[in-house]
């Protein structure tokens, strides 16, 4: 039921508007002159990657992962270490990233997977914390305070990245690689089989399925992807610190793609762009922004069922 | 490693396992009888604090202090039930993360607003402050002693009231299945708010005990929740005694971890680099325990709840 016509048309026709604002934006802020919002739309964009990524595993596979945040500061801080050693070159960095990544997500998601429920987001939650006090005590690489980069991920020796606008549209371009993946893996045999065990993992079983192997692989390039995430975070802000990996921050990644709506990628970005675009609007009238931001919150689960995407016109209800 | 510094350890790890009791009981039973995932129950302990403060500035005892503040922490938890939680019983544990986090966004920015940001302190009372000599050339706090006893003591109280009072019988029926109890004719509704309503209540209470020995600030429940759900997790959701023997556990291995992981690593490794890792094992130590305990027993100590 995924996939209808109808359905995909529709989702097709969401991205090509989203992707194309996204795509026009630095045209248009040059007109205007400000450049804040070119960065302010880079970090959109880095968290959409991870809210996809947490999507995938969220909205498509049932696991509420409480330590996701944790994915985005390994794979902020490889990239950090990295170039603290002077490896700053994108063919060493971007491998070694994934790699330490989905290693991370394989290791803790073997373990986490054995459990349910609560008890899964409790787990997830305990590794996110682990992730977060090695970070602290990485006495060598700035401990609590966190670790500055002197600079950007090069290509190839050239520091292209450092202009603002090739940066931007780099970023731009893995937001849309990881959609489309995203979008490939949900809509795969393997896509089915994890959306199948959130439905019933009974049947499943009963038609001869184990869904562990298919839920680890998804958390697996879940990890990978948040930890792209991450990478670009690093670069975005030249700095890594331990608080990318809070609990909160894993919090806040949960309320993006609940607020996009649950099993829509494009949900996925929307609401991470309307949590990050709602926190700036809501700190520039006070500081006290989370007084206003807690209560949305709670009426948002209280009465906004299938999140925003589910306002767009002839959007899906909440099935 | 003397033995003046282990004992004196020990006497700290147990205090901050009772405080964890305190807090974790209100969350297991919640969880285990509604099926309740409550992130703010943190926000509960951080507000008996910030009560017990205020109530202290009208009255100007601590005891008076602890009256407000139990009462205002009971009213603001039945509130929130009624306001929000009620709503969330029957939707997933998605939904009640996502509400919950925003009330703890909400309150930790309301304590600023009222309060300030600054640290905030609570005077000991008169009756328990200073020391007493337990061992040789080793000087403990009365008010310590006396938070440790407390905690033992509203323990043994919560068991009889589990286990042999009727309304006991009934939570643990809730815990078991709730669907059935309410079936045999039980107002489950009510019984909710009555276990919700106590279980505030003993969070805030750990926050009044915790005031005088810890700084009053925003947040300062936030730690300690995660702390919480650690134990009730190791401890099984649900049970009562899990929830006592794992916030013992958590306490001692937390508190005696920071006090000699970085000893113990220095036997195994060069003097720097044990000090780079002392301090990052002792931090992680109760989350090795629980996922140890998680990947051999998925369902804690003392699993409640059958399947």
């Amino acid at each position: 039921m995924h996939f209808t016509p109808a359905r995909l048309s529709r989702e097709l026709l969401g991205a090509l508007v989203v992707f194309t604002l996204f795509a026009g934006l630095p045209v248009l802020a040059d007109l205007m002159g400000d450049t804040f919002i070119v960065f302010f739309t880079i970090r959109v964009m880095v968290f959409a990657i991870a809210a996809v990524s947490l999507s995938l595993i969220l909205g498509y596979g049932a696991m509420v992962s409480f330590g996701h945040a944790a994915y985005l500061g390994v794979g902020a801080y490889s990239v950090a270490i990295l170039a603290e050693h002077g490896i700053w070159d994108v063919t060493v960095s971007l491998p070694v990233t994934l790699a330490v990544c989905g290693l991370f997500a394989l290791v803790t998601g073997a373990i986490s997977l054995k459990t349910r429920g609560v008890y899964f987001i409790m787990i997830t939650l305990a590794f996110g914390q682990m992730a977060y006090y090695t970070a602290t005590s990485l006495s060598a690489y700035g401990g609590d305070d966190g670790l500055t980069m002197w600079g950007r991920t090069e290509i190839l020796g050239s520091t292209a990245l450092g202009d603002r606008t090739v940066f931007y549209y780099v970023v731009l371009g893995c937001l849309l690689a990881c959609y489309l993946i995203a979008r490939m893996v949900v809509a795969s045999r393997f896509g089915r089989v994890l959306q199948g065990a959130k439905q019933s993992e009974m049947r499943l079983r009963a038609i001869g399925i184990d869904p562990y192997a298919y839920r680890l692989v998804a958390y697996v390039i879940a990890g990978m992807m948040a930890g792209l995430a991450g990478a670009l975070l690093a670069n975005a802000a030249e700095f890594v610190s331990p608080a990318y990996m809070s609990w909160h921050r894993s919090g806040e990644l949960i309320v993006m793609v609940v607020l996009g709506g649950l099993g829509s990628l494009l949900g996925a970005i929307v609401g991470a762009a309307s949590f990050l675009v709602l926190e700036e609007v809501l700190s520039h009238f006070t500081q006290h922004w989370r007084l206003i931001f807690g209560p949305f919150l709670v009426l948002v689960v209280l009465f906004g069922r299938g999140g925003l995407i589910s306002l767009l016109p002839g959007g899906r209800k909440n099935d | 490693m003397s033995a003046t510094l282990f004992a004196v350890q020990t006497l700290n790890g147990l205090q901050l396992g009772i405080l964890l009791f305190l807090i974790a009981a209100g969350l297991t039973l919640v969880f285990g009888v509604m099926d309740f995932i409550n992130l703010a129950h943190g926000v509960q302990y951080m507000l008996g604090a910030y009560l017990a403060v205020a109530g202290y500035g009208i009255t100007g005892t601590f005891w008076g202090a602890l009256l407000i503040a139990l009462v205002g922490a009971l009213v603001v938890g039945l509130l929130l039930e009624v306001l929000i939680f009620r709503h969330l019983y029957d939707r997933d544990h998605l939904d009640q993360v996502l509400a919950t986090f925003g009330v703890i966004l909400f309150l930790n920015e309301a304590v600023k607003v009222v309060w300030g940001a600054a640290p905030l302190t609570l005077p000991m009372p008169d009756l328990l402050s200073g020391s007493v000599e337990i061992m040789d050339g080793l000087l403990y706090p009365v008010y310590r002693i006396g938070l440790i006893v407390t905690g033992l003591a509203v323990a043994v109280l919560l068991y009889v009231l589990v286990s042999k009072t009727r309304a006991g019988m009934l939570v643990r029926a809730g815990a078991t299945n709730a669907p059935m109890v309410s079936a045999l004719g039980v107002d489950i509704r009510r019984l909710f708010m009555l276990v919700f309503g106590f279980g505030t209540m003993l969070a805030g209470f750990a926050g009044i005990l915790a005031a005088p020995i810890l700084v009053v600030e925003p947040g300062m429940g936030d730690n300690l929740l995660i702390l919480a759900f650690v134990v009730i997790v190791i401890g099984g959701i649900g049970s009562i005694r899990g929830a006592f023997l794992a916030a013992l556990i958590v306490g001692l291995v937390d508190t005696l971890g920071r006090g000699f992981a970085t000893d113990i690593a220095k036997l195994l490794l060069s003097p720097s680099a044990a000090n780079d890792v002392g301090p990052a094992i002792a931090s992680m130590l109760i989350y090795i325990l629980m996922a140890g305990v998680l990947f051999f027993r998925p369902t804690g100590l003392f699993p409640v709840r059958g399947g």
